[in-house]
């Protein structure tokens, strides 16, 4: 098992912040907008060096979706700022008409998603929108896992046209990525080659994958660990390489088990190359208030699930 | 003017027969405010826009129209083709298989002088004010126009934008409302009453200004006037009272032809009332 260290932890929202300032310093047609949660979001930089191409639209997330979709029109790249929860569910209709289906430039940068928004409980932790976003025909989906490959995801989506949903979360956790990453849409990254089993994860869990394959190791179980970022569009041909070489996969994902990166995968290989999976997923289920280690393991988001997960699914290969 | 009065009321006639024809040409549509806006359409496009049928995306320097009630897709086609975006005789694909003109309008088959997809209602007044904000942001002092249909302003969405765009001073906007009082299920007035409109946006902080959207002379004047409100600190709102089915007898004033396509004998009935003047699809 490669070995991943780590000198600090970070939240990955932070990430956002500063990729949407360095995205507004390279290109003056990057703007942003925000539905009250400036803060939160981590605006505070590019508000404060670019504070013509900022707007502020209060709370009222349908109206922000609908300039954002408009501001297009003129050329300019808006990115939309809230909560996950408020950045897809209750504002589908105008993402679905005003900006997938009509193919506009809108990023929507989606901060405390999943269950370690923590303590404000199931009506701010969805659990439902990688589903929802991946569903829209011609969305990008994405699902950074740590600070810099936030940063970078950041400004990546800046150069690329066409709508894109981006995710990330709340809580600090180790920032272990390269600081100096190119991120490529839709292009996994090899965390660790093995033989044994497959892990995919994304986002937050990507870091408990490798906590996992430590432990696995220990074990006995060489696991292949790859990160999938963007969800859609799938990078295909990395996860049939490497399923074909171990014959099994365990998905992990801070989501509804329904809708998410491990029904992409299953889907994939059910069509390609038929494969025992096990999935580390939220069971159709919403969360509820606590803090984001004690919802992580109630819920069975950790590294040990994982590792259970592992065991079964090696003990269903043929 | 760049046409007389009486041109232009030639140019709706024929907008009208257009209309119906489509209408009736797929069995499906919605011709009740398609008609009643034909006036407006005629203003806007042949009279009041700074536009180039050469169509861009952006539209730099030009102003730029927003239809939210999506629905009332056949005036804007009509009003599009005569105008010169595309040739008329595309009409006659109106929401059939294969179709640039789809039932409601859309980027999606990148039909010319379309710049959003429109259809689920009180989405089209916020894209406007993004347009709007980014046509500042490039030093662009176009208008941006907005068609609203009057049912559309019970959703909620459109009162985020109304209380936006005067704090904000969004003032090179120009929304018509049009106020034909009927919806699907009935009037507005017994569906869930808009009451006083005028009321309701200045106290938001709009300049309304009122028009008669059936009579050519007015609406154009109307139009011309809002254009000379803009740029003073507010978003200016036209509140534009029209009969839906103007221009057709048997489909006024009344929700019932609000959705529903007239058969061969009604569409006879209609065309007689309607002069062919710049020549059928």
């Amino acid at each position: 098992m490669k070995k991943y260290t780590y000198t600090e932890k970070k939240d990955t929202r932070s990430g956002f912040g500063a990729g949407l300032h360095e995205a507004g310093k390279k290109n003056e047609n990057v703007v942003a907008l925000c539905a009250d949660l400036v803060g939160s979001l981590k605006m505070d930089a590019f508000i404060k060096d670019f504070p013509e191409r900022f707007t502020q639209v209060g709370i009222a997330e349908a109206n922000m979706i609908g300039i954002a979709a408009g501001m297009t029109i003129g050329g300019k790249i808006p990115f939309t700022g809230t909560f996950a929860n408020f950045s897809t569910g209750r504002v589908y209709d105008q993402i679905r008409q005003s900006v997938a289906y009509s193919n506009k430039n809108v990023k929507i940068c989606a901060s405390h998603a999943g269950l370690t928004l923590g303590e404000d409980g199931a009506t701010h932790q969805i659990l439902e929108d990688i589903g929802l976003m991946k569903m829209l025909p011609g969305m990008v989906v994405i699902n950074p896992c740590d600070y810099n490959q936030t940063k970078a995801a950041t400004m990546a989506i800046a150069e690329y046209e066409g709508p894109v949903y981006l995710r990330f979360g709340r809580p600090v956790i180790p920032v272990f990525t390269d600081p100096d990453q190119k991120f490529e849409i839709g292009k996994a990254w090899m965390v660790n080659e093995g033989t044994d089993v497959t892990i995919i994860a994304t986002g937050h869990m990507v870091w408990k994958a490798i906590e996992a394959g430590e432990k696995l190791a220990e074990l006995g179980i060489d696991a292949e660990i790859i990160n999938i970022h963007t969800i859609k569009p799938l990078d295909d041909e990395a996860i049939l390489k490497s399923v074909k070489k171990t014959g099994c996969v365990v998905t992990c994902e801070e989501h509804n088990k329904f809708g998410g990166l491990g029904e992409s995968v299953a889907r994939l290989l059910t069509t390609e190359l038929p494969t025992p999976q096990e999935f580390v997923a939220t069971n159709d289920t919403f969360g509820e208030s606590g803090t984001p280690d004690q919802l992580m393991s109630k819920y069975g988001l950790d590294a040990v699930n994982i590792v259970e997960a592992v065991q079964k699914v090696i003990g269903r290969k043929k | 003017m760049k046409h007389t009065i009486k041109e232009l009321e030639d140019i709706a006639s024929q907008i009208r027969r257009d209309i119906v024809r489509m209408v009736h040409g797929c069995q499906s549509g919605h011709p009740g405010a398609s008609l009643g806006c034909a006036d407006f359409f005629t203003a806007l496009y042949f009279e009041v826009l700074n536009h180039k049928t050469d169509f861009t995306m952006e539209g730099a320097g030009e102003d730029l129209f927003f239809l939210s009630n999506g629905h009332i897709s056949p005036v804007w086609y009509s009003t599009l083709a005569h105008a010169g975006y595309f040739d008329k005789s595309e009409l006659a694909t109106f929401r059939k298989l294969d179709s640039r003109l789809q039932g409601h309008p859309t980027t999606h088959e990148h039909l010319p002088g379309i710049r959003i997809a429109s259809g689920s209602l009180g989405q089209g007044l916020s894209v406007a004010i993004g347009a709007a904000l980014a046509k500042k942001l490039n030093g662009d002092k176009s208008h941006i126009f907005a068609l609203l249909g009057d049912g559309e302003l019970q959703e909620g969405q459109n009162w985020e934008a109304a209380m936006f765009a005067p704090f904000n001073k969004v003032d090179h906007l120009i929304a018509s409302v049009d106020y034909n009082g009927q919806q699907i299920d009935g009037p507005t007035s017994k569906v869930l009453a808009l009451d006083d409109l005028q009321a309701k946006f200045e106290a938001f902080g709009w300049h309304v200004i009122n028009t008669d959207g059936n009579d050519m002379q007015a609406i154009v004047e109307g139009l011309h006037y809002a254009k000379t409100l803009t740029g003073k600190g507010k978003p200016i709102l036209n509140l534009m009272s029209t009969q839906m089915g103007a221009g057709v007898d048997y489909m006024m004033g009344t929700h019932k032809w609000h959705g529903t396509a007239p058969n061969d004998e009604q569409l006879a009935a209609a065309l007689a009332q309607l002069p062919e003047t710049l020549g059928d699809y």
